[in-house]
């Protein structure tokens, strides 16, 4: 058992956990953020995903001995306050979850890669996304979100990207 | 619950209206009509509906929201005969009563289609009632006033009270026998698309699974189940996860080996590293060629026959144009996003199950049995479901988790790795189709012959009763054959029935996926025998003004199908009735690098009356993926008795990148509505597989589809 001190959503937070352990699990059972989801264990479906440094990061394959001091991890709960978050507003827009497990791993990998690609054809959503599952096969909902984001978004920064 | 309302039940809910839970709202300390306590105002005409005297008008939901919207799709219809502003309704999830919310279980697609007449029932006698009040604190007659978003107008002189104030009124008028229902002409929020109740929680994690559950003191566990079926546990070394320093306690369970810990991470690393003995269980030796050889030997023999017309002997013996194939269809698992887990406290004198589940009833028994105590001190509340598609109609989890925590006497959260939920799922099983079909000189389709060889679900593992059953046959293992609607003068469908150790479950749309992709595919062969087009050689089967010949109708014109032409993609069509819903489909394929790539699925739909046209077309592009899944990607095979499959890697399921463009057509009427949630998925692997058929000339019996 070590202490770690994570900085996340922008907040200064101090664990005791095993050095193995899963960023996935300190977020959840120790800090109590469960909008980030448990699906796999291995990295395989991507319900876990954060923001580490943000870059879109599968938390249940890193372990939190791997995270450098000055790391900002950001969860789906600390991506806004009022959900007002771009891909947010467009997943009310369009109504886009059903069962909605696997969403917050959905939004945190779409809004990382939104800010990357800030004006994506439906290809480079195909390959930004794919590795992201969902059952519910909510696929064609989340692909037209996160156009009409990246719409908006531009639209809203008069077309200038930061 | 019946269909009408039963006065004398609906009398007693409204004098014990006071327990209703109201509590971390705001509510003004006065009626503004009596001036009296609001504590004492709140008008509770039945289980869906509260009115609080602070205009705050509650829906319960008795059903279960697993992405299928009934959070959404429910009390649109009582917020409809109740004339509410729906934006102000706050919706709410019931704990499990059956006693008060009925049949709870949440599968069959049949929430809608169920609750449609006792919902809007509910709805109306409330408005009634309101109404009712109006009039009287008026002194007008009821037939003068209306209403509207939550108010009731006195239209003459303009007077107006909203619902909360005329709430405490309510509880005293006498229940209306008979609630007049609204016209559909009339409806302004059934038939629009009202935006989800649960989508702002999905959208910022506060969407609340049984994953989710925290409480104080609580302790985490997962379970190691036998990897044979039908296993049991021999001996476990303690010593060998004696490096993990979270672990509390591992101790055996009626299903296997529970391991509590300080927290998940400890108890998943835990259920990896141990070593543990099984004995080896009814299953052992069992591999994939087995299970197919009992399919196949049971496939010669007659089966019980369920239905029959015509002489289908006598015809296939004299017709000298006969064709047969043989289907097959692998296990499926459901592979929810969520694995299973629930959360219980056990304490002396009361149980507290927090789980996600299809059936909160059959938990709360499960729970009462295994704690002895009576179900009225048993409490399960219902999360949201992360994926259900029927593998959360089966409680085997809960029963874990209260075990454990019956032991522990602490909260428990119960969560199984994602390899135990791949590995200990109900699977659909695998099934054989034997098809046969004659014609006449002419080339006309005089017989159709379908044997249905598959175990029975619902006789090993629901009813339970021991092999060979005195039913031959079971109703849900024919859906979908049984009932083919093509008119043809000899027709034979029967049922063998088989047997399996393996644990069998509903998967979405049950029966009906592998009926249906043996009798559409086979009439996709009959068609090109006959050497007529797909689309009309159906509608030649079909009487002209029958819905199915009004889906099929619809797809081919929205899809364009009699003029497509396209080099390099090519389209197939199928057509299936399930859960009372009329659903074609056409999809367009290409063959990329000998891989089928579906592009574009074109899809009609009859469901009747649709309550949310956009959770309606999203339930039916939800099927169409998860079916396609099937269609083209996964499957569950066995080797040594165990399951092969573990994760995601070796269970793919399809991807954004693999999703085709989804176009839904609805066609509207006003027949009562019927389910959406399964009747999307049937008619895709069809669709698919004859259009892969119209691109290379293989014709594609067992899926997934594996080109050559």
């Amino acid at each position: 058992m070590s202490e770690f001190i994570l900085n996340i959503n922008g907040k200064q937070k101090t664990v005791n956990v095993d050095g193995d352990t899963p960023l996935l699990w300190v977020i959840r059972d120790t800090l109590g953020y469960t909008g980030t989801k448990f699906g796999c264990g291995r990295g395989l479906c991507g319900a876990c995903t954060i923001h580490l440094d943000g870059d879109a990061t599968r938390s249940c394959v890193t372990s939190i001995d791997m995270i450098e001091d000055d790391s900002e991890i950001t969860t789906i709960e600390g991506l806004t306050e009022d959900n007002s978050h771009p891909i947010q507003e467009a997943w009310l827009e369009g109504d886009v979850p059903q069962c909605g497990y696997c969403q917050s791993g959905q939004i945190m990998t779409a809004s990382a890669f939104l800010d990357r690609n800030p004006n994506p054809n439906e290809s480079d959503i195909d390959s930004a996304m794919k590795m992201n599952i969902c059952r519910c096969g909510t696929y064609p909902q989340i692909k037209k979100a996160i156009l009409s984001a990246a719409k908006n978004k531009v639209s809203s920064n008069g077309g200038d990207h930061e | 619950m019946g269909v009408t309302m039963n006065r004398r039940d609906f009398i007693k809910v409204v004098y014990t209206a006071g327990s209703g839970l109201v509590l971390g709202f705001y509510l003004p300390s006065t009626n503004k009509l009596s001036g009296k306590p609001l504590s004492s105002a709140l008008f509770e005409p039945n289980a869906w509906i509260k009115v609080q005297p602070d205009n705050i008008i509650r829906i319960m939901v008795g059903k279960s929201e697993m992405g299928q919207g009934v959070l959404t799709s429910l009390p649109m219809i009582i917020a409809e005969e109740m004339d509410l502003d729906f934006s102000k309704v706050v919706v709410e999830k019931a704990s499990a009563n059956r006693k008060k919310y009925g049949w709870q279980m949440t599968g069959g697609s049949n929430s809608v289609s169920g609750g449609y007449k006792k919902l809007r029932q509910a709805g109306a006698t409330a408005r009634e009632m309101l109404v009712m009040a109006a009039a009287q604190e008026w002194g007008v007659s009821k037939s003068e006033c209306k209403t509207k978003n939550g108010i009731v107008i006195h239209e003459s002189t303009g007077k107006e009270l909203s619902y909360g104030d005329l709430a405490e009124k309510a509880r005293n008028i006498e229940v209306p026998k008979k609630p007049i229902l609204k016209d559909k002409k009339d409806f302004s929020i059934i038939g629009q698309n009202v935006k989800r109740t649960d989508t702002l929680s999905k959208t910022n994690g506060t969407a609340q699974f049984g994953m989710d559950v925290q409480l104080d003191g609580m302790v985490y566990a997962t379970v190691v189940h036998s990897p044979v079926f039908g296993g049991s546990l021999k001996s476990f070394n303690q010593a060998s996860v004696r490096g993990i320093s979270d672990i509390i306690k591992i101790f055996e369970i009626e299903s296997g080996l529970a391991i509590v810990a300080k927290n998940t991470w400890a108890a998943l690393k835990a259920s990896k590293q141990i070593k543990i003995k099984w004995n080896q269980g009814e299953a052992a030796g069992l591999d994939d060629e087995k299970i197919r050889k009992v399919l196949i030997n049971a496939s010669k023999k007659k089966g019980s026959v369920v239905r029959k017309e015509g002489d289908v002997k006598k015809a296939l013996k004299s017709s000298k144009n006969i064709i047969e194939a043989l289907y097959e269809s692998p296990l499926q698992a459901h592979a929810t996003m969520e694995p299973m887990n629930c959360t219980a406290y056990v304490q002396k004198d009361k149980c507290q199950v927090w789980a996600g589940t299809q059936d909160p009833n059959g938990a709360r028994k499960i729970a009462s049995k295994i704690t002895g105590l009576s179900k009225k001190k048993v409490e399960v509340n219902v999360t949201f479901l992360g994926g259900g598609f029927g593998r959360r109609a089966f409680n085997d989890y809960v029963n874990e988790a209260v075990e454990i925590s019956k032991k522990m006497m602490k909260p428990v959260k119960m969560i199984w790795s994602r390899e135990e939920d791949m590995q200990h799922d109900y699977y659909r099983p695998s099934s054989v189709h034997v098809m046969k079909g004659a014609f006449d000189q002419n080339d006309n389709l005089t017989t159709f012959k379908h044997r249905i060889v598959a175990p029975s679900i619902l006789f090993t593992q629901v009813v339970k009763i021991p092999f060979p059953f005195k039913e031959k046959a079971d109703i849900i293992a024919v859906e979908g054959a049984k009932h083919l609607p093509y008119k043809i003068p000899n027709m034979q469908v029967d049922y063998q029935m088989t047997k399996t150790p393996i644990p069998l479950g509903w998967w979405r749309s049950v029966y009906n996926s592998q009926n249906a992709f043996a009798t559409e595919c086979f009439m996709d062969e009959l068609a090109e025998k006959s050497g007529k087009d797909p689309v009309q050689f159906r509608l030649g089967l079909l009487p002209k003004s029958s819905r199915d010949a009004g889906v099929i109708k619809m797809v081919a014109e929205k899809s364009g199908w009699n003029d497509f032409k396209n080099g390099t993609m090519y389209q197939g069509i199928s057509c299936h009735k399930s859960f009372g819903t009329w659903v074609a489909q056409v999809a367009r394929v290409s063959i990329e690098n000998n891989k089928v790539k579906v592009h574009e699925v074109f899809c009609a739909v009859d469901c009747g009356t649709v309550i949310n046209p956009a959770i309606v077309k999203a339930q039916i592009s939800s099927a169409i993926i998860f079916g396609l899944s099937a269609t083209l990607k996964s499957k569950i095979t066995m080797k040594n008795g165990r399951i092969s499959q573990s994760n995601f890697d070796d269970f793919d399921v399809l991807r954004m990148n693999e999703a085709p463009k989804i176009h839904v057509y609805l066609a509207e009427n006003d027949k009562a509505p019927k389910g959406v949630g399964e009747p999307g998925l049937p008619p895709i692997a069809p669709a698919v597989v004859n259009a892969v058929y119209a691109a290379t000339g293989n014709r594609i019996r067992n899926l997934p589809i594996q080109l050559g």
